[in-house]
Formats: structure tokens, C-alpha cells, sequence
């Protein structure tokens, strides 16, 4: 369902949309973290918190009040909030565009946070591309400060509250949250195994929470309208998935971009109304649902629901495309949510560019602290670069399975999913086009993936 | 020859490592100290190294694990402006390798080379967070979004003469 908001976004339009004046005056900015510090404990913000049913933003989909359940004070050392601004998914750039249009939802979502956890620190780990980002972060905290939000006394209460922004150096890598601790710690960004937790050593070896930017940001708004208002504007509010949130759509579409919707949209109405739809007014051919990580779907995939207590039923044998955008459905589907920012594939777009396009990116960002990861992905960047040149065999395109599923669960981080289950999720889905490609049917090619080109 | 950082500079240095928790806090300034050092020396050399390593108490075996993990800090001298062409799926899907290929041509070098008047280093570089607006390239500090060949030979020739 189609619900169009505007709480992120609205100062988004509005000249100098991103200063302190315009978010008290446009957005009751303030007011909420006012609220939260003035009027609620510590353990009153959690549990209010948990009724937003916000889920996780960054592409996991983890309940955020449960997360900040998880943090209990150390005897000696303090608490830190940490927000991941890593972004760097392909295909996703929402956070972007908050911290750049509206940095104050970010630094008030970080000052309820930090309350919420017993933290007086939030370190915004931002990559280092993202200059305009930092810039626009670091001038909403000088504002915060000079008004003192942020502080010694932040609303008259004895609370000291500080937020600082810290550089990556460009490493995909570091958005995975202890691969961010170690960089922001000023290491090499190599995850760390777990356990132990961020909760209970993250930061500094003292207890953390990692929230991803969007999250955070979500947060003012929540506490506003209340957690369980804010939950409700959402269709999957019975799914606890809850609220509004940034949906991206870019790629083969005529209006690419970043539309504030309650959560509930279908990818058809992405693609169709907020996207403007399929560019040079082609059929669609592929989407990739949120973030390259996430296996893509085809146009006319249907979806397999027979059993009644499926939260998925009310849709089997209707396309994907008309399945509500949710953590819990999309995984339903075989494929994820990720970051809620879909790339469109037109008709005539070749799936095996696609796919080795997709695995240079992989190669060139995996750590390489792991062996099946580090020695995986270059495998399946050489098999799909022989599979682009019309060079690969069928035994080598077998072969892609194995090197996949031998990455999937074998590595310390999340990342070794990353990899293998798009290249699992391209294999599945393209088996023909593939094996059409290995049999010299379709021409060798790893060129352009434009509906046209461009000149 | 060895490297310090400019006065300006070292203050900038201090306040970065005043914003983390001692005794943790050099350490944690060791990114940030590669910057200031990158933004004045345009690369990151072992004089730079041995220099980050001594300001902030640190080997200088870590300074250099640290340098060579990530992609943004030059192990080599690079030209006056860099130029980074996204080539990832959602901007490939909208020009990222006609950009690309636009900019070679025009140029003369490859992806990964330094125009021979050292001017422009041209270089791919993996999803930079604008999907929504590609195709795109970041110069230096600044990003180019829903980027035209015509607007990229404006940007190309404006660095060259620059």
C-alpha cells in the first residue's frame, strides 16, 4: 500500500532545510529529545522504544528498542553509541541524503539513544567520500552545542551529551559494525568474531550499540507521534514492522531517487509510482530488492505460499512485485529487505554483465581475513569473467555453487553472505541465460548495461 | 626528507584527538591524522608514516597495516586532481561506462593512470551512495551527480586547465 510521509523528509525541500532554525520551526524540532530527557527514565525510553517496532535500517532488520535492551552499564567503563554512516551497499543512498538534508533528526535521534543506553558519546562513523555529509553533520553539532542541546545540561538536565563525527577511508568493509568499531578505533577495518557483542565490548572494549544512521534518524519522529502511533502508520504494523521509512529506487527507472513512505509499499508501486517506471518505457526485466547483497527477483516470479499460517498466504500465487516491502515478507520470498532501495534491470539487460559486475565489486571489497571469502570471491570473479567472455564451461558454471555455498557460513563476518548469495541468487535465477551464454547462444559481452547509450 | 604536518594542521590534529576517550584516543585519531597528512602531502609516503606513527605513539608496522587496508589513502604520488568514476551495477545500469570511457578517451590514459602534466589521476571507484542520482563521478572533494558527457567534458576540461 502506497502511503506517501513526510517527517524525514519534509525540510528536505525547504531552503536551508538542513539548519537548526528550520528543523525547530518545521519539524517541532528538539522536542521529542526534550521530552525523553525531561520527562521518561532511562528504562521508559527503551520500552516505549520497542513499541515503534523499528526495524533495523541498515539492512539486517533488527528490532532497534530490543537492541537497546541488550546494553547494561559497566562498574567502570562507559556506554557509547556508535551510528554507522558506512554506507556503501550498491545501491543504497538513502542515508545520504538525511545527513545531508536533514543532519538534526540525526543528532536528535542520537541524543535519545544515547539516553536510552546510558551513553554520553555518539560517534557517527561516516565514510570518508561523503564530504558534503560530514560537513553538514558537524555544522548541526555546533548548532546543538550553542544552544545547548548538546552539552553539560542538555534541556536543564544534568545529562552531558556529546556527538562526534568520525572518517572512514573507504573500505565497504566498515559497515559491518565490529569491522567499524576496529576502524573507528583507528585499526585496520577487519571484523572481529563474535562473541563477545558490541552490548557488552564494543567500542573501546566498553559496551555499545551500533545503529544505522537511518534508524537513528527514525527516532525523533517515533517518540512524537508515540512508538506505538509512529508503528501503526505502518501495513505490516501486525509483522512488527513498524513505521515510515526511506525507499530508494535507481537503475532502469525514469525517476530514480529517495521516497519517505510508511512501510508497506510494494515493489510494483515503487517501481511504478514513486520510479516513474521502467525507463524508455521497456517491460521490467529484474530487480534487485535492497542492495546488492540481496538475491534478485525476476519480473514474473510468483510467489509460493500454500500453507495458511505463512505470514506470506494472502499473496501465494500473486507476482512479488505486489508483496509489501518488509523484513519478515521479502525474506518470505527467498530474497531480503536489505536497505529498502531497489535497482531496476529493463528487458534486454544481460544478467551475466549484471552478475560480473556485481563480483568485481565483491573481490575488490572483500578484507581478505578470511580465506574462503578472500580466496572465494577472486574465484568467482574469474568464473564470471570467462562466463562474460563466452569462455566459461559448463563443469566452471557448476562450479559456482560449490565456490558459493563454500564462502556461506565458513567466514567471521556477514560479508561471505554478501557475496555468496548474490552470486547464488544470480545463478538460480539466470540458470538459462547463463548455460545459454557457456553454449555460445549469446554473444560474449561485458560491456555497457545502459537501456541505451549514451551517446 | 622527513614530514611534519603545517601548525594549522597540528592543532586540526589535537582537536581530533581530544574527541576520543584516553587512552585509546591516538590511536583512534590514526585515520583521521592520515587525512590531514594525505590533504597536505597528496600521499601517504613512509616519511608520513614514520611521522603519524611518532605523533600518536604508535609502531609504525601499525600505522602502515592501517594505511594499506584502505583504498583512499595513496600509496603513491598521485596527480593534482583525482578523479573517481562510480562503476558499481546501479550506475553502470545508467552510463557509469560510457562516463568512464568518455573520460579515457578524452584524457588518454586508462583507468588507474596520471595524465603525463601529473594534473588528473583517473580512477574507478566502487558504489559511492548515489544510485539515485547516477550516473556520477566525485573529483577531489566534490561529487558530480546525474552526470551528461557534455557536463563531464566541462569538468574534465575546467581540471585540465586548471
Amino acid at each position: 500500500m502506497l502511503k506517501r510521509t513526510n517527517y524525514l523528509t519534509h525540510v528536505y525541500s525547504l531552503a536551508d532545510g538542513w539548519t537548526l532554525p528550520v528543523y525547530e520551526r518545521e519539524s517541532q524540532g528538539y522536542q521529542a529529545a526534550r521530552q525523553v530527557l525531561t520527562t521518561m527514565s532511562p528504562a521508559d525510553v527503551i520500552n516505549e522504544a520497542k513499541k515503534a517496532n523499528l526495524r533495523g535500517r541498515g539492512g539486517a532488520g533488527f528490532p532497534m528498542g530490543v537492541k537497546w535492551s541488550f546494553m547494561r552499564p559497566h562498574p567502570t567503563k562507559p556506554s557509547y553509541l556508535v551510528i554507522n554512516a558506512d554506507e556503501g551497499e550498491p545501491g543504497t543512498h538513502k542515508d545520504r541524503t538525511l545527513m545531508e538534508r536533514n543532519p538534526h533528526a540525526v543528532i536528535e535521534g542520537c541524543m535519545i539513544g544515547c539516553y536510552a543506553i546510558g551513553a554520553h558519546v555518539a560517534y557517527i562513523y561516516v565514510r570518508d567520500e561523503l564530504h558534503l555529509s560530514k560537513a553538514r553533520l558537524w555544522q548541526a553539532i555546533r548548532e546543538a552545542k550553542a544552544k545547548g542541546y548538546l552539552g553539560q545540561t542538555p534541556f536543564g538536565k544534568s545529562y552531558p551529551l556529546d556527538v562526534v563525527v568520525h572518517t572512514g577511508a573507504g573500505a565497504y568493509i566498515c559497515g559491518e559494525e565490529t569491522s567499524l568499531l576496529n576502524s573507528l578505533e583507528g585499526r585496520r577495518g577487519e571484523p572481529r568474531l563474535k562473541p563477545p557483542f558490541p552490548a557488552q565490548s564494543g567500542a573501546f572494549g566498553c559496551p555499545t550499540t551500533v545503529n544505522n544512521l537511518e534508524t537513528i534518524a527514525a527516532v525523533p519522529t517515533a517518540f512524537r507521534l508515540g512508538c506505538e502511533e509512529f508503528s501503526k502508520l505502518s501495513a505490516l504494523h501486525h509483522l512488527n514492522d513498524g513505521g515510515v521509512r526511506l525507499f530508494g529506487v535507481n537503475g532502469h527507472v525514469n525517476r530514480p531517487g529517495i521516497y519517505e513512505c510508511a512501510v508497506g509499499v510494494t515493489l510494483r508501486e515503487l517501481i511504478e509510482d514513486l520510479g516513474g517506471g521502467v525507463s524508455g518505457g521497456k517491460k521490467l526485466y529484474a530487480v534487485i530488492p535492497g542492495g546488492s547483497s540481496t538475491p534478485v527477483l525476476r519480473a514474473e516470479e510468483l510467489v509460493h505460499a500454500p500453507d495458511p499460517s505463512s505470514p506470506l498466504h494472502a499473496w501465494h500465487g500473486k507476482s512479488v512485485l505486489d508483496v509489501p516491502l518488509g523484513v519478515d515478507t521479502f525474506r518470505g520470498i527467498g530474497t531480503m529487505l536489505g536497505t529498502c532501495c531497489a535497482t531496476v534491470m529493463a528487458e534486454g539487460t544481460d544478467p551475466v554483465a549484471a552478475f560480473h559486475n556485481l563480483m568485481q565489486f565483491y573481490r575488490h571489497e572483500s578484507c581478505g581475513q578470511c580465506t574462503p571469502c578472500r580466496e572465494g570471491s577472486g574465484w568467482l570473479l574469474r568464473v564470471a569473467e570467462k562466463l562474460a567472455d563466452g569462455t566459461c564451461t559448463l563443469d566452471e558454471l557448476n562450479q559456482l555453487h560449490s565456490i558459493a555455498n563454500n564462502i556461506m557460513g565458513n567466514t567471521i563476518c556477514a560479508f561471505g553472505e554478501g557475496t555468496a548469495m548474490p552470486a547464488l541468487g544470480f545463478l538460480k535465477k539466470f540458470r538459462k541465460e547463463f548455460e545459454a551464454r557457456v553454449r555460445g547462444e549469446s554473444p560474449a559481452y561485458r560491456g555497457n548495461l545502459t537501456v541505451s547509450p549514451m551517446s | 626528507m622527513s614530514f611534519e604536518l603545517t601548525p594549522e594542521r597540528d592543532r586540526e590534529l589535537n582537536e581530533i584527538i581530544a574527541r576520543y576517550p584516553a587512552p585509546h584516543d591516538k590511536m583512534a585519531a590514526c585515520i583521521p591524522a592520515l587525512h590531514l597528512c594525505q590533504d597536505q602531502n597528496g600521499w601517504i609516503s613512509d616519511d608520513v608514516i614514520v611521522f603519524v606513527a611518532n605523533r600518536l605513539n604508535l609502531s609504525a608496522a601499525h600505522v602502515k597495516g592501517v594505511v594499506t587496508f584502505y583504498t583512499l589513502f595513496n600509496q603513491k604520488p598521485v596527480g593534482k586532481h583525482q578523479v573517481w568514476v562510480c562503476r558499481t551495477l546501479p550506475c553502470a545500469l545508467r552510463g557509469a561506462g560510457d562516463v568512464l570511457e568518455h573520460c579515457e578517451k578524452r584524457l588518454g590514459i586508462k583507468a588507474g593512470e596520471t595524465t603525463a602534466d601529473g594534473k588528473i589521476t583517473l580512477r574507478t571507484a566502487e558504489c559511492l551512495a548515489s544510485c539515485g542520482t547516477a550516473p556520477m563521478m566525485q573529483v577531489d572533494k566534490n561529487y558530480y551527480e546525474n552526470l551528461t558527457l557534455e557536463q563531464v567534458d566541462a569538468i574534465v576540461d575546467r581540471l585540465r586547465n586548471d
